[in-house]
């Protein structure tokens, strides 16, 4: 069948986590839907949690036949999952009726049919105009019954019965050794069938979910996990999420300034994911309640899900670097949510976390140490949940820090390989063993969308939290510890030759400088001595010209000479003229 | 029912006392009409009498199905004498029913019981 198809008839929501999702809105209104599984499965629970639904969520009353259990037992059942039957049937939203079928007590002759039942479930359907009915499990017929022709076609009729009154009805059946049930109900289920199953494998138990068929609609035709918890049914369909999920240029702080200063000078992306890598006591916890620490002193809330240290372990040890963890979680901002690794399968995790930060809705998660989850699964398994669980973070806009516990002695970065193409950030931190000392440095390996910095720093757990400090290079590599303390020693004193040298050139540079401008005004006077000569002189000639010239007028004049004409000068004639 | 009624109702069998059968129908079917007529053929060979019979219509009250589990029709329920026994089907078989609501023949031996 052609996904995307339109679907052909109408839909009615179920309300259960998750499979409204993978049935593309649904059970087909008004059709027969049959739920198959082996013994235990959850079909049961899925069908009257169906009913239940229904008619809270949707004012569409139900009617159970069921004729496994007692309504005592089923009253009890449901009541454990949260559900008040008696409530509901006091509201006349829920009708149960139970048909007990004892082969002992019963002696079969001649022809029959099973009117009664039809009696029984019209009667039911009608005092409570009911829009939903669940047969829990029909099959039971054919064990209290010996004549199955007669049941098959009897069968038949129902169906086509609950289609004429349009029930949207769900049909469950055992499953058999090789059909979808004992019996072949699925034959005369045409339109929608569902399997349930129960696997155990390691000892861990998943339970999965798969849409055989669904006649005339779309539908994901993968095995979807699913897990029951104290409110129903919750099926995680992570893997038709996509990838297009809308993204934030909003940067939240990560409660460290150094280390928000690294992060382009503001910190990460709201709603990005970090995975923080880094060796046993390296400070990957510290880091993650930094950040749990600040978003709470912001008023968000916060999910620190931890799979090795207790709450309150946690606690007292943040206290000690000077974080009050506590206050948050009595202010019902941070919520620590402690789970074993080993305590369920991978996919059942999945559900059970997803559902944890469904109901409490928080900014933040932090999942410390992520890599716990490989206890339970192999790589692929891990990456396949991490990878949902992310991209399920991702549209929820929630930022997540993830941490990741290497092995000594193993090669680095190659370990959180799996898992580091799907965050956004990620951050190293390693032992750095130099004089005798491990400190810890951190680095951030990347950081999509942003300037960082690509420096090694020094990090610092005090008493007053996590500082970063700069790292020095030497020739045996970075220095930390006391070796960078020594380092600082030897800078500071290098600075304050340096300072001393710089001064003594400066002096030195001033006086040569007081020395040229002696000279120059020196000079100066000497220039001026000249120029003031040589005008003297120039004078003196005049006068000296002027007289000798009065003094031969005057020897003229005594020797009554004529009158000497003087020179004029005489027109050049070879003067350049301007060319046309 | 209650242990006195039921140690009341044995001695009252043990003396051959009123059988009451109830024979469930819905509507007046051609399976509930042959059945209400095979069984009274039965009964009046069988248990002439001493025999009685009420005929429910679920149709007319279905909130009586519940009580005696009916599922199937027709259905005949022996209430008295106990232990209560429900036979299926129009009762054309009268071998069957005559096993079926443990009713000894009439002027034979009980030949072999209970072998479905």
């Amino acid at each position: 069948m052609a996904k995307g198809a339109k679907p052909v008839f109408e839909k009615s929501p179920t309300g259960i986590r998750g499979f409204d999702e993978i049935s593309c809105g649904g059970l087909p209104r008004g059709r027969t839907t049959l739920l198959c599984g082996g013994t235990g499965c959850g079909k049961t629970l899925m069908a009257m949690e169906f009913l239940a639904r229904g008619a809270m969520q949707f004012r569409e009353p139900g009617v159970f036949i069921s004729f496994e259990e007692t309504e005592e037992d089923l009253k009890k059942n449901f009541r454990s999952l949260g559900v008040d039957l008696d409530r509901l049937m006091e509201r006349r939203l829920i009708r149960m009726d139970y048909i007990r079928i004892d082969r002992s007590e019963i002696e079969e002759t001649g022809e029959y049919d099973l009117e009664g039942l039809f009696v029984r479930l019209a009667h039911a359907i009608d005092t409570i105009c009911a829009k939903r009915v669940v047969l829990d499990t029909i099959e039971a017929l054919f064990s209290g019954l010996s004549n199955p022709t007669i049941l098959r076609s009897e069968l038949r009729r129902l169906f086509q019965w609950l289609k004429d009154r349009g029930m949207t009805a769900i049909v469950t059946g055992e499953r058999g050794e090789e059909t979808f049930t004992r019996y072949g109900l699925e034959e005369y289920v045409a339109d929608c069938v569902i399997l349930l199953d129960f696997r155990i494998r390691d000892q861990i138990s998943t339970r999965r979910i798969r849409i055989v068929k669904y006649r005339g609609s779309a539908h994901g035709s993968d095995e979807y996990p699913f897990m029951i918890d104290s409110s129903g049914i919750s099926i995680l369909p992570i893997t038709s999420l996509g990838l297009n999920y809308p993204v934030s240029r909003e940067r939240i702080s990560s409660g460290i300034p150094r280390l928000d200063q690294m992060l382009g000078g503001k910190g990460f992306f709201r709603g990005s994911t970090v995975l923080i890598s880094g060796s046993a006591g390296t400070g990957k916890s510290s880091i993650s309640c930094s950040l749990v620490n600040s978003a709470c002193s912001r008023g968000e809330k916060c999910l620190y899900i931890t799979f090795e240290e207790s709450p309150e372990q946690l606690i007292r040890n943040m206290a000690s670097i000077g974080m009050d963890l506590e206050k948050w979680v009595k202010k019902n901002l941070l919520l620590f949510y402690a789970i074993r690794a080993s305590y369920c399968g991978l996919e059942t995790h999945l559900v059970s976390l997803v559902n944890q930060i469904r109901s409490f809705n928080p900014k933040v998660v932090v999942i410390d140490p992520v890599s716990n989850m490989g206890v339970v699964g192999t790589r692929f398994e891990v990456k396949s949940v991490l990878t949902r669980l992310v991209d399920f973070l991702k549209v929820y806009h929630i930022t997540a820090m993830l941490t990741d516990l290497m092995h000594r002695g193993e090669p680095g970065e190659a370990t959180s390989e799996d898992i580091s193409s799907l965050v956004d950030t990620w951050i190293f931190l390693r032992d750095i063993e130099l004089g005798g000392e491990r400190n810890r440095g951190l680095y951030i390996l990347k950081s999509r969308g942003m300037a960082h910095s690509n420096q090694i720093r020094e990090f610092l757990i005090t008493s007053n939290g996590i500082d970063l400090l700069e790292v020095y290079l030497g020739p045996e590599g970075v220095l930390t510890g006391s070796s960078r303390a020594s380092q600082e020693i030897r800078e500071e004193m290098e600075r304050l030759r340096l300072k001393r040298k710089a001064e003594r050139d400066i002096r030195e540079q001033e006086r040569k400088r007081k020395v040229i401008e002696a000279q120059i005004e020196a000079l100066k006077a000497e220039l001026e001595t000249a120029v003031h000569d040589r005008e003297l002189m120039i004078t003196e000639e005049k006068e000296r010209i002027a007289e000798k010239g009065r003094e031969r007028d005057k020897m003229a004049l005594l020797r009554k000479a004529d009158v000497v004409m003087k020179e004029r000068p005489v027109p050049a004639r070879n003067s350049r003229r301007i060319a046309k | 029912m209650t242990q006195p009624a039921r140690g009341a109702a044995v001695r009252a069998a043990q003396k051959e006392e009123v059988w009451v059968l109830k024979l469930y129908v819905a509507g007046h079917t051609p399976k509930s009409l042959s059945a209400f007529s095979n069984l009274k053929k039965i009964c009046d060979e069988h248990l002439a009498g001493r025999y009685r019979i009420r005929v429910v219509d679920l149709l007319k009250d279905p909130r009586l199905a519940k009580g005696d589990q009916i599922f199937a029709i027709p259905t005949l329920v022996r209430q008295l004498p106990p232990p209560v026994k429900k036979i299926i089907g129009d009762l054309a078989n009268s071998e069957r029913v005559l096993i079926g609501l443990d009713i000894q023949p009439a002027g034979r031996s009980a030949g072999k019981r209970k072998e479905s």
